[in-house]
C-alpha cells in the first residue's frame, strides 16, 4: 500500500487550563478528582485568537520543516478536522492559502476518526500518482462545545497536527467502519434564517450518550486493532506503539484489559490535552517522534472511533 | 440469566464477595459509576452473546438483572 510517513508536526495554542482553573473560569459545579477519575484529562489547550485554520498552518509549517519542504513541494492538501470555521471555504482551502501552496485543497469529515479516514484517503490519492500530500488534522473544538454542560465540556480541547506523505510501502493494513447514526452521538450545524424550515433544530452543540459512546469505543478499539493486526499479518506480541485516539483514558484503559498487547506500549497524552478529536492522535505522534523514541521498523497501530459512528484503525511501519 | 449468575459477575469484576452484592444494593454504595456499569454490560454481552443498548440510567444490582432479562429477550 501506497505511503510512507516523511514527518510530523503540531501545534496547540498558548492558553492551558487545568481542570480547577477551567471550572472556575466558567462557572461550572464540578471537580479536578471527578474530571480525571471520570475522563483522566487535567488540563487542555484553549484556543482565544486562533482560528482552527490558523493552528492546522502552523502544524503544517512545522512538517514542512521537519521534512525540509517548502509548501510549493506539496501536490494536495487534506484536512481532518470536525470543527471547520466555515462550511466554505474548506479548512484545506484556507490552510492552503496561508502557506502559500499551490495544489488542490479539501476537508474530510469523520469525526474522531477522521485522522485515519482520510490517511486512507491520502494513500488512495498517492497511488493516483499525487507525488507528495499534505495531511492535516485541526479542530478548534472550543466553538461547539457546550460550556454550560459539566459532562461534555470538561473532556475537549484545541489542537492541531500535520504529516507530510510520500508514496512508499510503509502502510500495511487499514479498516475503516461506519455505522450511520445520530443517537450516540451527534453534533448539529448552527440554523440559520428559519424563513422556510418547520422542524426543530437542536443546538449546535456536542451531544453525547456516555454510556452507549464508552461501550462502542471499547468494543470497535479491541476489534477493529485485532482486524488490522490480522490483515497486516502481525501478532500482537509484535506492536511498537498503539497511538489511540484520545476521547477518554477510561476508554483506552478498557480495551487495553482486553487486549494482549503490552500496557506499556500505549501513548496517551489525553492528561494534558483533553480530547482534540481528529488532531488527537497525529498529535501523540508528533509528540513520540520529537521525543526520539521512534525507531526506524516499529510498527504503530493507530486505532479510533467516533461521531457517524464510525470507527477505523491502521498498521503503519515506521 | 439467573440473578444468582448476575451478582456472582458483578462480585468478580468488583473482586468482592457475592454476600455483598445484594439485589438491592445501589451501583453508587458498590462504588460503581457509570462508565463502570457500561462495562459491565459489554462483560454480559460477551457472555451471553446479545448486543444491549442502556436506555436509561441503571441504579441498582436488582434493576441491572431487568435489565438484561428485558433486553435479551
Amino acid at each position: 500500500m501506497a505511503l510512507k510517513i516523511l514527518s510530523t508536526g503540531s501545534f496547540v495554542p498558548p492558553l492551558s487550563l487545568t481542570n480547577d482553573e477551567l471550572c472556575g473560569r466558567i462557572g461550572i459545579d464540578s471537580s479536578d478528582e471527578w474530571i480525571v477519575q471520570r475522563v483522566g484529562v487535567q488540563k487542555r489547550h484553549i484556543s482565544e485568537d486562533l482560528f482552527n485554520w490558523e493552528m492546522g498552518t502552523v502544524a503544517s509549517e512545522r512538517a514542512l520543516e521537519q521534512a525540509g519542504l517548502t509548501a510549493k513541494d506539496i501536490d494536495f492538501i487534506v484536512c481532518a478536522t470536525v470543527s471547520s470555521e466555515d462550511s466554505s471555504p474548506s479548512t484545506a482551502a484556507m490552510i492552503q492559502q496561508a502557506l502559500g501552496a499551490e495544489c488542490p485543497a479539501m476537508d474530510l469529515h469523520a469525526a474522531c476518526s477522521g485522522f485515519i479516514y482520510t490517511l486512507e484517503t491520502c494513500a488512495a490519492l498517492l497511488k493516483m500518482n499525487y507525488k507528495r500530500v499534505l495531511l492535516v488534522a485541526s479542530e478548534r473544538l472550543s466553538r461547539i462545545v457546550d460550556w454550560k454542560d459539566r459532562n461534555t465540556c470538561v473532556i475537549f480541547g484545541d489542537g492541531a497536527a500535520a504529516l507530510v506523505l510520500e508514496e512508499g510501502d510503509n502502510y500495511l493494513a487499514s479498516v475503516l467502519h461506519s455505522f450511520g447514526g445520530d443517537e450516540v452521538i451527534k453534533i448539529p450545524n448552527y440554523e440559520g434564517d428559519r424563513t422556510f424550515f418547520k422542524k426543530d433544530t437542536p443546538a449546535p452543540f456536542i451531544f453525547m450518550n456516555g454510556q452507549e459512546t464508552f461501550k462502542f469505543a471499547v468494543g470497535r478499539m479491541r476489534t477493529d486493532i485485532q482486524e488490522v493486526l490480522k490483515r497486516g499479518e502481525v501478532e500482537e506480541s509484535d506492536v511498537s506503539w498503539v497511538i489511540p485516539h484520545q476521547a477518554n483514558i477510561r476508554i483506552i484503559d478498557a480495551a487495553r484489559r482486553r487486549l494482549k498487547i503490552d500496557p506499556e506500549r500505549y501513548v496517551t497524552n489525553i492528561d494534558r490535552f483533553g480530547n482534540t478529536s481528529a488532531a488527537s492522535i497525529p498529535l501523540a505522534l508528533d509528540e513520540l517522534h520529537r521525543s526520539g523514541k521512534l525507531k526506524r521498523g516499529d510498527l504503530l497501530v493507530f486505532t479510533a472511533f467516533g461521531g457517524g459512528l464510525s470507527s477505523a484503525a491502521s498498521l503503519v511501519r515506521w | 440469566m439467573t440473578l444468582e449468575k448476575v451478582r456472582e459477575m458483578i462480585a468478580n469484576h468488583l473482586g468482592k464477595d457475592v454476600e455483598e452484592v445484594l439485589v438491592t444494593s445501589t451501583f453508587e454504595e458498590l462504588g460503581i459509576d457509570s462508565l463502570e456499569i457500561a462495562e459491565l454490560v459489554m462483560d454480559f454481552e460477551d457472555e451471553m452473546e446479545v448486543e444491549l443498548v442502556i436506555e436509561e440510567p441503571i441504579l441498582t444490582v436488582g434493576a441491572f438483572y431487568e435489565f438484561l432479562e428485558k433486553q435479551a429477550k
